[in-house]
């Protein structure tokens, strides 16, 4: 059971002027679909070739032997997620459950959303920022290149990709912009809710 | 006045295409290098840190902030970098690094590939490397982030030759997720005439 490339849950301009088509062309074709073909390769024939993503991605994280598999496996799962934390016009303020749990745990939502941005600003390198659901607590986590909540039994409910390739072709060196504007135009917070179940 | 300074460029934006496009190197030497100065400003003043070398800070950067491994990284990554592309100067390394690089790779094209893989195999962002090492041979790997092989925190060790970005911000404008295409391209403009000076330098 080989591990297959999800299609974009909206067309390539659907988050247009915040994410370029050409952004996510690159994104979601070349990167995400690079880390598929990787994972392939390096599972074929072994004891993780009929496993699903997420058996991959606990059983090779932490192994020095394995590390290639981890990366390529948890980029796949990562950009997936990324993909459906998103949509048009999104962004601002959520409803639902989520909006209650932000305001009891962080005190209001723009303590919040500092605390993502800020997360976001100082991971050094490439990596991810995430809103994460741990010991019962909404909690803020940054992780470095590919590694992921999921590996460390913690329930992600958002994230943003901060490699540089997430946002260079329209932001270059700006990625405080580009968490900005992903905060305030294309978080999916109907995704995060159900998340939350 | 602070004690870093983002170094004079010696040669134009466009300098470097088609291998580097000009708008690459203008935000990737004013933007990227010169927020790695600013910040390694402001994570030094009024330290004692004022006072050392940028590489004595690095051989003990494990003492410090992290914010100093970072930005001191990122200063002194970057200002070899620029040193070590020119346009006019590609060609052949010169005489005796050359008799050392065939010594130890073969020839300069095994360098050239061993030096590429360890460009490829970097995931993330990083740096790779060719070093002088402690016990005084050539030496080619790779370190994360703006870690280089003068820290004590590095795992490769050595004394810097060559060096190259391999952050998406070095190519992505121009490559996007071609990195491959970006390393093979770098051959195009290393000054080698340069890398040779480094190296009779480390020997000294
Ligand atoms: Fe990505
Ligand atoms: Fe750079």
């Amino acid at each position: 059971m080989a591990i297959t490339l999800p299609e974009l849950p909206y067309s390539k301009d659907a988050l247009e002027p915040h994410i370029s088509a050409k952004t996510l062309e690159f994104h979601h074709d070349k990167h995400h679909n690079a880390y598929v073909v990787n994972t392939n390769k390096l599972i074929e024939g072994t004891e993780l070739a009929n496993a699903d993503l997420a058996e991959i991605i606990k059983a090779t994280v932490g192994k020095s032997d394995k590390v290639g598999i981890f990366n390529n496996a948890a980029q796949v799962w990562n950009h997936t997620f990324y993909w459906n934390c998103m949509k048009k016009n999104g962004g601002g303020k959520p409803t639902g459950q989520i909006a209650e749990r932000i305001i009891k745990d962080f005190g209001s939502y723009e303590k919040f959303v500092e605390e993502f941005k800020n997360a976001g600003a100082t991971q050094f390198g490439s990596g991810w920022a995430w809103l994460v659901l741990q010991d019962g607590k909404l909690q803020i986590m940054k992780t470095s290149n590919a590694d992921t909540p999921i590996a460390h039994g913690v329930v992600p409910l958002l994230t943003v990709d901060v490699w540089e390739h997430a946002y260079y072709l329209d932001y270059q060196n700006r990625r405080p912009d580009y968490l900005s504007i992903f905060v305030d135009n294309l978080v999916n917070w109907d995704f995060v809710n159900s998340c939350l179940k | 006045m602070a004690k870093y300074e983002l170094p004079k460029l010696h040669y134009s934006y466009n300098a470097l295409e088609p291998n580097i496009d000009a708008q690459t190197m203008e935000i990737h030497y004013t933007k990227h290098h010169g927020t790695y100065v600013t910040n390694l400003n402001k994570a030094i003043e009024g330290t004692n840190l004022e006072k050392l070398s940028l590489e004595e800070t690095l051989r003990s950067v494990s003492q410090y902030p992290v914010a100093v491994r970072n930005n001191g990284g990122g200063h002194y990554n970057h200002s070899l970098f620029w040193e070590v592309m020119n346009p006019k100067e590609k060609g052949n390394p010169p005489g005796s690094f050359s008799d050392a690089l065939n010594n130890t790779f073969g020839s300069l094209d095994d360098l050239i590939k061993k030096f590429s893989e360890a460009a490829m195999g970097r995931f993330g962002s990083g740096w790779a490397w060719l070093v002088l090492d402690n016990n005084g041979k050539l030496s080619i790997g790779s370190t994360p982030n703006q870690d280089n092989p003068l820290m004590d925190v590095s795992e490769f060790k050595g004394t810097p030759l060559l060096g190259l970005d391999v952050w998406e911000h070095a190519y992505y404008l121009k490559y996007q997720n071609r990195r491959a295409e970006y390393v093979a391209n770098f051959w195009n403009v290393v000054n080698w005439n340069e890398v040779a000076k480094r190296y009779a330098n480390a020997r000294k």
